[in-house]
């Protein structure tokens, strides 16, 4: 007889046991009910977010492919990209380094098992502040585990973005998102077919990792920093590395029917989704499962997280052929079971049954409706009043402080840490607005980013969720990418919580209508709830990790100053707008405000023109406007190239607005481009003919940063100092 | 003529140093298994860069043991042409084809980054096409390229002009602050004695394609095609 | 003065990598016999100490605080 309290203690509520009496017509076996209680949580089921995730558009303007563990687009006649962004966090909390290392292998194996081979990775990561010792092991650890991971695979890190918040103490974030490209024909879907085909499980051995941890790890929140041990998982790049070649060899047969990683829930989660997918059943024998360790019992088999591992369903006759592969490659591969046509995954450890069950019950979870409440505080959080912002003048100063914040300074400590150039594809190397990657074999590249400021969520989730895709479409735009697809890592805290099912909620309806707009389907994504800690729970974080196509490799464009002369332009305008940014929480220690405003057609007739002004060769380099304004913005584009600085003089901010909103206020659809001369009077009818404000700002040139207001000299800063601060920042910080 | 990489398991530039080679040379090219050993119809072999066996233990301790290393002795010792690049560096090392040995990085981090390295020694089969001190713009991607080696063996590469390149400043100044990892005497890459194996931990794949910012890499697989169809 | 060295090894049932790959390269090698293989850190230190009770007490501080992981690794160590 199963008590209540070791049902419970897996993470099922009374209801949803009593819905697996009902499906099994029994009493479940121990192994049952650990399947169960896997497959139906959170993290598997997608038991509260499901409903909510519909409303994200699945077309858009690029031909899209949407599988079981990764999407893509169609960007040519035989190739596709897939890309997907998965989250790690609580593991990475637990142990940063292999937390991390096992979040890259998890998102690499998503992509690989399409059939794809893995070109990039981007990681969009977020800490607690810097100047804690415990945030800065934490940073350290995490960037540590993914160069160690990801500079041996032999994936490049081309990307992503780090920020620093209060909020995070306690519970970081560890989102990692991956690219492959594969030939669309070849896509491989993670499905079981054909009865009497055999399944086989390649790659590592299985071992007591991470039991329970799917559940445990992604359904409690942080307690105590050292109350819970669970067995952590080791990450073993060489064997990914391995896997990768093997599996990519072995499709090349066209012997395998369906593949699928064994990652959250291992083996239960790939067997019950690829015959759920199928709509077959499988008989399986778990002691055939290759073990690292004695005595494992079968629901730990069955549970066992242990990283590197995949399941393969392979034409009946075919098996040794396939397993010859993954041999030349030094890797375990057994058959362990057959497909049936009995619908019903049938396990058996030494002759004995341990599960049955229907496949799709398992596929199914009961899904809940969370209550999704505004909260109270909103109205006060964003109501700022400027005039109390007492008025600091020191420009150069305020330039200096921001430069050397740890949201905006070079993160070359950190990129410098991973092989970013690995597979010789990256054109536009990190630091810039989006990584570019040229396509071997054609003349084209594509763009990718990751986004989000979670602050703007924070202080109002619809709006700082549109932020988050526009933001992300800009960055590729200035790379000379038109925007193609969306992949999303939502992280957010406890959905039991009617203020945070409210902020998820809101901001799933912001990435849907920003979307919309811009005609870009969401292809795959990934959910993490319960990123909380004593201290609280993170902002809503919803990462936006988007892919752009470059037609023509050779108009890739950078974001910083290429030479003297060249005239500076700003497309959009500047807004007395200073809620929720970086100037106020670092000058001022002030939070609040309301996010920028955005305007969607604007950001439309800015991005447009900025692409078309790139695909016609007339730009020398376009960047977008972030945290820290414009003044941050045109700092950047001086002081990127250490070899090459190239200082410039601003004179045509003729905005009347505060001067520190005019120089630091984070208004969005704003883009920086500099260009010859010649080309001014194209860009600006082409700006014309989209409605996009065109403004002729400055010009490149000196030692400098020189902004005006009409006659008056806000800022005037040498490059040098500009560079230290801005460069060195980082470093200083964590040593 | 015919280049040969090798693949061990672990080797993530192989497909890069073969992409060169047929792609941007269109010269013939094929993949070797580290554990085939008829090697003997192959002009060059490339020791591609990546982590063999992980770099666990040591980087290219367990790769040394391979197969096709006991027919590469063969083939340096017929005076044909061996180029570890970074791994394949650190293998060569491993397996007493070139003297010296890897430590950490001086930093203790991988470190990924262009670098400038000066050409020390312009008569070898992999720089005859290169200028006396020329400056080569090339990206370097390791966590072990701290070479060390003792005084005397140090005094040994020099006397016989072993020191193929350096790490240097953008104008070819050899100094500590241009040295990225800690590398004594600045050392990037060296020769055998007799001159047909070269090790040098910056990636010359990676800078052969004006895409890619810089083509100075070609420089070396030119030189390299150079010696063989002229039979310098 | 005393020495102190200590071994940090992966806790028991934790993969290890180092040591699979390790004990395959030994079989490669003709080594038949060899049934496990563990990769582990041995860190020295030189203690300015000459109670040995105080010194054990420092060592062990040592290992919980930075030397081991204790979420991964077991320590374990000899003073001489």
């Amino acid at each position: 007889m199963i008590k209540p309290h070791i049902y419970k203690s897996l993470g099922l509520a009374t209801p949803q046991y009593k819905k697996i009496l009902e499906i099994l017509k029994r009493e479940p076996t121990p192994t049952e009910l650990a399947i169960f209680s896997v497959e139906w949580s959170e993290h598997c089921g997608y038991c509260s977010s499901k409903k909510l995730l519909k409303l994200l558009p699945k077309k858009g303007k690029a031909k899209t492919l949407i599988g079981e563990d990764a999407g893509g687009v169609v960007i040519d006649k035989n190739l596709a990209i897939v890309f997907k962004m998965e989250s790690h966090n609580h593991p990475s909390q637990v142990e940063p380094h292999q937390g991390a290392a096992t979040g890259v292998g998890g998102i690499i194996r998503d992509i690989f098992t399409c059939g794809a081979r893995p070109i990039a990775l981007l990681d969009s990561l977020r800490f607690g502040p810097i100047n804690k010792a415990y945030n800065r092991y934490i940073f350290k650890g995490v960037v540590d585990g993914i160069q160690f991971y990801g500079n041996c695979v032999g994936v490049p890190t081309v990307g992503g973005e780090i920020y620093f918040e209060k909020c995070y103490s306690g519970n970081c974030l560890v989102n990692v998102m991956c690219i492959g490209v594969v030939d669309p024909e070849k896509v491989v879907r993670a499905k079981a077919e054909g009865v009497g085909n055999s399944l086989i499980y390649a790659g590592a051995s299985t071992g007591r990792d991470g039991i329970g941890g799917c559940s445990v790890l992604a359904s409690c929140e942080f307690k105590e920093k050292d109350e819970k041990r669970p067995t952590v998982q080791i990450g073993d790049p060489f064997m990914e590395k391995c896997l990768i070649e093997a599996t990519l060899e072995a499709l090349e047969t066209g012997d395998i029917v369906g593949i699928k990683d064994m990652g959250a829930a291992g083996l239960t989660c790939s067997i019950s989704e690829m015959v759920a997918t199928g709509d077959v059943g499988a008989q399986i024998e778990l002691e055939r499962v290759p073990l690292r360790q004695k005595n494992l019992e079968p629901w730990e088999i069955m549970m066992s997280e242990s990283q590197e591992r995949m399941l393969m369903c392979v034409k009946e006759g075919k098996e040794k052929k396939i397993k010859k592969i993954f041999q030349k490659w030094g890797l375990n591969a057994e058959v362990i079971g057959k497909i049936t046509n009995t619908k019903f995954i049938d396990i058996k450890y030494k002759n004995q049954t341990v599960a049955k069950i229907p496949a799709k019950s398992l596929v199914n979870a009961p899904l809940y409706n969370r209550k999704a409440e505004k909260p109270k505080y909103l109205k006060i959080l964003r109501s700022l009043n400027l005039k109390k912002i007492s008025k600091i003048k020191n420009y150069n100063k305020i330039l200096l402080t921001l430069l050397g914040s740890e949201n905006i300074c070079s993160k070359k400590w950190v990129y410098e840490q991973y092989d970013h150039m690995v597979q010789t594809n990256t054109v536009i190397l990190p630091g810039s607005d989006a990584a570019v990657l040229k396509l071997k074999g054609t003349n084209k590249a594509i763009a990718a980013t990751t986004d989000c400021n979670s602050r703007y969520c924070f202080v109002n989730p619809y709006r700082g969720a549109q932020i988050a895709v526009a933001e992300a479409a800009r960055n590729l735009v200035c790379s000379g990418a038109e925007p193609l697809a969306v992949t999303d890592c939502l992280n957010f805290g406890n959905p039991n919580n009617p203020t945070v099912f409210w902020e998820f909620k809101n901001c799933i309806k912001g990435i849907a209508s920003a979307c919309k707009y811009f005609n870009l389907a969401v292809v795959s994504g990934n959910v993490s709830f319960y990123n909380e800690s004593p201290k609280g729970r993170v902002y809503p974080t919803p990462i936006i990790g988007m892919i752009g196509v470059i037609y023509d490799v050779g108009k890739a464009t950078s974001h910083y100053f290429k030479k003297e002369d060249d005239v500076i332009i700003l497309l959009g305008v500047c807004k007395n707008e200073l809620g929720a940014s970086e100037y106020l929480s670092k000058i001022y220690k002030v939070f609040s405000g309301d996010a920028p405003s955005l305007d969607l057609a604007l950001e439309k007739a800015v991005q447009k023109t900025t692409l078309e002004s790139i695909s016609r060769s007339l730009v020398s380099s376009a960047h977008d406007c972030s945290e820290g304004g414009l003044a941050v913005a045109l700092a950047e584009c001086c002081i990127f190239d250490k070899e090459n600085m190239i200082g410039a003089i601003i004179y045509g901010l003729d905005f009347n607005i505060r001067e520190d909103a005019l120089l630091f206020g984070e208004t969005q659809s704003r883009i920086i481009i500099s260009c010859p001369k010649n080309s001014v009077e194209h860009i600006r009818k082409i700006a014309q003919k989209n409605n996009a404000p065109f403004k002729v700002i400055g010009k490149t040139g000196g030692k400098n940063l020189i902004i005006y207001k009409k006659n008056k000299v806000l800022l005037d800063v040498s490059l040098e100092k500009l560079h230290n601060r801005w460069y060195n920042s980082l470093e200083e910080k964590i040593i | 003529m015919k280049f040969g990489v090798v693949v061990f398991p672990g080797s993530n530039c192989d497909q890069d140093c073969f992409y060169v080679i047929k792609n941007i040379l269109n010269k013939p090219v094929e993949y070797l298994w580290h554990q085939s050993t008829e090697i003997n119809n192959f002009d060059c072999i490339i020791l591609p860069g990546g982590f063999s066996y992980g770099d666990y233990l040591r980087a290219g301790a367990i790769a040394r043991f391979s197969p096709i290393m006991r027919s590469i002795y063969d083939f340096v010792e017929k005076g044909k042409l061996v180029i570890g690049i970074c791994n394949g560096f650190q293998i060569l090392l491993e397996a007493g084809l070139l003297s010296g040995a890897m430590i950490r990085n001086e930093n203790c981090r991988f470190i990924c980054k262009y670098v400038y390295i000066r050409v020390e020694n312009t008569n070898t089969p992999f720089t005859n096409l290169c200028k006396t001190n020329q400056v080569l713009k090339i990206p370097i991607a390791h966590n072990e390229g701290n070479y060390y080696i003792d005084t005397e063996g140090l005094e040994e590469l020099k006397k016989n002009n072993q020191i193929v390149f350096r790490y240097c400043d953008k104008s070819g100044e050899v100094s500590k602050i241009h040295n990225p990892n800690g590398a004594i005497d600045n050392i990037s890459g060296i020769i055998n004695k007799k001159g047909n194996v070269l090790g040098l931990m910056p990636h010359p794949e990676r800078s052969s394609e004006k895409l890619l910012s810089s083509t100075d890499g070609l420089l070396i697989f030119k030189s390299i095609i150079n010696w063989i169809e002229n039979k310098l | 003065m005393v020495e102190a060295e200590i071994y940090i090894t992966l806790k028991k049932d934790l993969a290890d990598p180092q040591g699979i790959t390790i004990k395959r390269a030994l079989e490669a090698l003709g080594y038949k016999n060899v049934e496990k293989v563990g990769m582990g850190k041995l860190i020295i230190i030189n203690l300015n100490c000459d109670d040995k009770i105080e010194a054990e007490k420092q060592i062990r501080q040592m290992c919980e605080r930075l030397l081991a992981n204790p979420i991964i690794e077991d320590y374990s160590f000899k003073i001489k």
